[in-house]
């Protein structure tokens, strides 16, 4: 018994210090920008007390950024676990099967066929059915077993499309503002959001991430692969379809108001697996968290690096990121060898 | 061996795509005994043992304890079915008690860090049966094939299933660990489990197996104790082999020896 405890007692100290990480994150988030704010001032304005400006800049400015890098990044993270276990694959992740991409193309079609301006909640909408359909045809494509080489092929030709067409849309645009204002929008960003934006995805990313803890125990039935996972009672067709359902939501809805901000869901579950003993249920929670802990740092950096023009919050997770990817495909590549023969 | 049929299987037929997989498959099994399964590759022997459990759609009636399998939800089925795919892959570096605990998935034991008492002691029983106690904390993937074969044989027993289902769980063993195994299933069945394993070696299941349930494309060749059922002509007919028999400590050996 006390191997079980001991493994219950680990598991809620690493929530805790993640949970803690990401307060202060989220603090440090509200107090840094052109006026710095000292972290006492943060929680003296987010209260309601102290100096009107800084109420202002805490609770109006600052705060539905730092909830939707939150919100954004938990979801995130929680959908590149939920994708991990689901085809037990620890290289799965939503940026790599194009769900951003596609949400994006699917918001951008929006934006441009004059169907509804930016803050209508036709575009989380919008993103949500691309991402949906874009995982969907992933695992349509891919198959049952798909090994790892496969969906990774499947997902980078999904992306491509995705991003074809989305230029082909940039391309077409009435005017060359409105071209750079997608492209800007597609690179990733948090940037004076406001808690419209917030109303406008944390519903859809919240419905997202219900579902994908609902299904927490099948993933740890699926590490004895589908088969097995059938025959212990897990009906892993309905499983399939909440995953896709959950991560889309959640996709959808982050891309809908921030861009594409890739990599977070490859990142956070992998640096959490060794300390949940790779359970893959176990995974869930401190990846959502760890993702959350990652977006809001990287979007407090881009405010605290010094350049001229500001850089994109989703060009730093790439550029942070897809060398993450290359060593964990060097790690893996026995595995990637294997889907070749 | 003339008890109550448990496990009744009447006409049943599989189709995967267009290709008629299983014809007419009946036969009926007690409980406390143990079934070899036994064909060619690709004779519908694995089919025939998914469509047993309804992993996959089949024609025709199974029963079970006088139930019909179509009537059960997909939770009873997994609690009266411990099913052993081939193969046995874990995909995450588990604790080896952690993939036993799955066992008590069916039973809503799905966390196996918090299993009720019950629960705990059906795991604790399973890894006492298969001598894995020692090995609980190891990592599955860090133990060796043998280790990890018993783990997998653990797992399965630890569902407490009435029947047990498991495919090719010898294949990929050196010969102490596919006995070690084969001792295991057959204990089971000695305990009132209804096993039934699907094999190419026909010395084990000559040996370990009440039944022996002979399969030839699609259709069932033989029933009957191993003996009759790997009869001469049955070998030459099913396997094209001509095999040497005879008996070593009161017990039927068969060993394939030539192609007829």
């Amino acid at each position: 018994m006390t191997h079980e405890l001991r493994k219950r007692g680990t598991s809620l100290a690493l929530v805790l210090v993640l949970a803690s990480l990401v307060t202060l994150l989220f603090l440090a988030s509200l107090g840094i920008g052109p006026v710095r704010l000292a972290p006492s001032v943060v929680v003296e304005a987010l209260a309601g007390a102290g100096i009107p400006e800084h109420q202002i800049i805490v609770r109006e400015i600052r705060l539905p950024r730092a909830v939707l890098a939150l919100a954004i990044g938990a979801v995130l993270g929680l959908s590149g676990a939920a994708l991990q276990g689901l085809l037990r694959n620890p290289l799965a992740a939503p940026s790599l099967f194009g769900a951003p991409q596609t949400a994006a193309f699917a918001a951008v079609a929006t934006i441009s066929l004059g169907i509804a301006d930016v803050r209508s909640f036709v575009l989380p909408v919008a993103a949500i059915v691309g991402a949906f359909v874009s995982v969907f045809l992933l695992l349509m494509v891919a198959g049952r077993n798909a090994s790892l080489l496969l969906l990774i092929l499947a997902g980078l030709a999904i992306s491509s499309l995705a991003g074809a067409a989305t230029a082909l849309t940039m391309n077409l645009a009435p005017n060359p503002f409105a071209a750079l204002e997608i492209a800007f929008w597609l690179l990733g960003s948090l940037e004076d959001r406001s808690f419209r934006h917030v109303a406008l995805s944390l519903p859809f990313i919240m419905v997202g991430a219900a579902l994908l803890m609902t299904q927490r125990h099948a993933f740890r039935a699926l590490s004895l692969g589908e088969e097995s996972a059938q025959s212990l009672g897990v009906d892993v067709a309905r499983l399939r379809l909440i995953v896709i359902g959950g991560v889309a939501l959640g996709v959808g809805a982050a891309v809908a108001v921030a861009g594409t901000i890739s990599f977070i869901g490859l990142v956070a579950p992998h640096l959490m697996r060794p300390l949940v003993r790779h359970d893959p249920a176990r995974l869930l929670v401190p990846s959502a968290l760890t993702g959350a802990a990652l977006l809001l740092a990287a979007d407090i950096a881009v405010r605290v690096i010094p350049s001229t023009t500001d850089i994109k919050v989703g060009v730093l997770t790439a550029l942070i990121g897809v060398p993450f990817f290359l060593y964990l495909i060097v790690r893996e590549r026995r595995a990637l060898g294997g889907g070749l023969g | 061996m003339n008890a109550t049929p448990y496990l009744v299987a009447e006409g049943v037929q599989v189709i995967l795509g267009d290709r008629l997989v299983v014809t007419d498959a009946s036969f009926s099994l007690p409980r406390g005994s143990l079934t070899a399964l036994i064909g060619p590759n690709g004779a519908g022997k694995t089919t025939l043992l998914r469509a047993l459990c309804g992993l996959i759609p089949a024609a025709g009636i199974v029963r079970i304890d006088n139930d019909m399998l179509e009537n059960l939800p997909v939770r009873e089925r997994a609690r009266r079915f411990a099913y052993l795919p081939q193969g046995h892959v874990v995909h995450w570096p588990l604790p080896v008690r952690d993939v036993v605990a799955l066992g008590r998935f069916p039973h809503g034991a799905t966390d196996p860090s918090r299993l009720p008492p019950h629960d705990a002691e059906a795991v604790e029983r399973a890894m006492q049966a298969t001598d894995i106690v020692a090995l609980a904390d190891r990592r599955v993937t860090e133990i060796s094939g043998g280790e990890r074969s018993r783990a997998i044989v653990a797992r399965v027993l630890a569902v407490e299933a009435p029947v047990i289902l498991a495919d090719e769980p010898t294949a990929s063993l050196d010969p102490r660990h596919q006995i070690e195994v084969m001792r295991l299933l057959r204990d089971a069945a000695d305990g009132g489990t209804l096993v039934i394993v699907v094999t190419h070696d026909l010395g084990l299941a000559a040996r370990f197996a009440d039944t022996a349930i002979v399969m030839q494309a699609g259709r069932l060749a033989t029933v009957g104790p191993p003996a009759q059922a790997l009869s001469p002509d049955t070998l030459a007919d099913v396997f094209g082999i001509d095999a040497f028999r005879g008996e070593w400590k009161g017990e039927p050996v068969i060993v394939p020896w030539t192609t007829a």
